[in-house]
């Protein structure tokens, strides 16, 4: 979707503030949104493309207004009332009040704990041999579903070089809609600054964006 | 944790914490009565990302690239297989990538569309990583940037900006300062900022 969250290259926002010492977490209730997080996540409740789904589907002045873990629980809420795991009444009451959707892996549980300290691996056998090879000059699709995808607005249309291939991965516009794997590869895509930004543009940029093939088309 | 603490705390936050923080107990109190997740199970996941992950298991990766040629092109062949055979360290996942800076290139890192961050690295990114500012500018702007860091580099070095738009992850390898002569690892790693490994900062300098 051609939501706010597709930030690249937008204008306006100011400067990088960045704060020193920075804690972990800011507020204890931002730890326990994370936590809360991924466990859904690893027990099998809401994957990952679908968590980032839901936090770009937040309303454009929620979505930039609110702190990053506010982000998190205000989307989190949304998608676990959507899929019926959860009710806005319970949440108002603060107490369950009906029985609980079956979980793929059952009660997150410190036996777990493992499964969310080791990063996932996110490669798939591929369906077919990837169609492009190192070199190659490609284009970005002007693509721009309602649905979920992890190409950038600001590279689509332009003209880049295949610079890596990084493996066949699940895909994150079918996977965020419940559609499976369908795996797809995956590759370093760099453009001219230039090429993106127009004459204007430092010289001496390159950017590169990590492509699944469903984006790239031969120029 | 006695109820007493989270008490004394809500008298001190203000609305609209107070308001989150209510709402989050909610839902975690129904998550659990639900049997989604088990509570002890959240707190050793808060615990993990407070205290076990953070960027010196980078900054350990990069002294020993600094100080062993083979290991150094072995993490830029395959960081993830270079550094789980290094055992000791971070369990990494299988989707990291080392991108070296050079006289001639600067690598920085940022993600665009959300905050995607190489966390068995560097631990969990901070707030300006997961910004409008950063993400919205990077990409463009890079010098700009960083000059917002304090950083200025020759106006001939390549920038090279990786956007995070996949689960590949991305760890840059900054430039060893040259008066670091002879240091051990140990010492290296201390000069070695989580910001060197974004790419919006350097290696302190070396006295």
């Amino acid at each position: 979707m051609n939501g706010v969250h597709d930030m690249g290259g937008m204008d306006g926002f100011g400067p990088v503030e960045a704060e020193p010492n920075e804690p972990p977490f800011h507020q204890l209730w931002e730890g326990r949104v994370m936590a809360m997080v991924r466990a859904m996540g690893a027990n099998g409740g809401l994957n990952i493309d679908s968590q980032r789904f839901a936090r770009e589907s937040l309303p454009p002045e929620v979505y930039l207004a609110s702190s990053y873990y506010k982000k998190w629980f205000l989307a989190v809420t949304n998608q676990l009332v959507s899929r019926n795991m959860v009710g806005t009444d319970e949440i108002d009451a603060g107490h369950s009040l009906r029985q609980s959707a079956p979980l793929q892996r059952g009660t997150f549980t410190l036996d777990d704990i493992s499964r969310i300290s080791k990063r996932g691996s996110f490669a798939r056998d591929p369906q077919a041999p990837p169609f492009f090879k190192l070199g190659d000059k490609v284009r970005t699709r002007n693509i721009n579903p309602l649905t979920h995808t992890r190409l950038p607005r600001y590279v689509r249309g332009h003209s880049g070089v295949i610079e890596r291939i990084n493996g066949c991965h699940v895909f994150p516009d079918s996977a965020a809609h419940d559609q499976g794997d369908n795996p797809q590869w995956v590759y370093t895509v760099v453009f001219d600054g230039r090429e993106l930004w127009g004459e204007g543009a430092d010289p001496t940029l390159k950017v590169s964006i990590e492509a699944f093939e469903p984006y790239l088309e031969r120029p | 944790m006695s109820g007493h603490d989270h008490d004394h705390h809500h008298h001190h936050d203000h609305s609209e914490l107070s308001e989150t923080e209510l709402r989050v107990r909610a839902l975690e109190t129904v998550l659990t009565e639900k049997g989604y997740v088990d509570p002890a199970a959240l707190d050793a996941i808060v615990e993990f990302y407070e205290t076990k992950i953070g960027p010196r298991a980078g900054a350990r990766v990069v002294a020993k690239a600094w100080t062993d040629p083979a290991f150094k092109q072995a993490l830029l062949d395959d960081a993830s297989k270079a550094i789980g055979a290094l055992g000791h360290v971070s369990r990494v996942g299988d989707h990291l990538i080392a991108v070296e800076n050079t006289p001639q290139r600067h690598n920085m890192v940022v993600c665009t569309l959300c905050s995607c961050y190489p966390w068995e690295m560097l631990g969990l990114p901070p707030i300006w990583y997961k910004a409008a500012p950063y993400r919205s500018r990077a990409v463009k702007d890079p010098r700009g940037v960083l000059a917002d860091f304090g950083v200025t580099l020759p106006k001939e070095t390549e920038i090279r900006v990786w956007d995070s738009t996949a689960e590949t992850r991305f760890l840059v390898l900054p430039m060893r300062p040259a008066s670091t002569e002879g240091w051990s690892e140990e010492r290296l790693a201390e000069i070695i900022t989580r910001d060197s490994m974004i790419g919006t900062g350097l290696p302190k300098a070396a006295p």
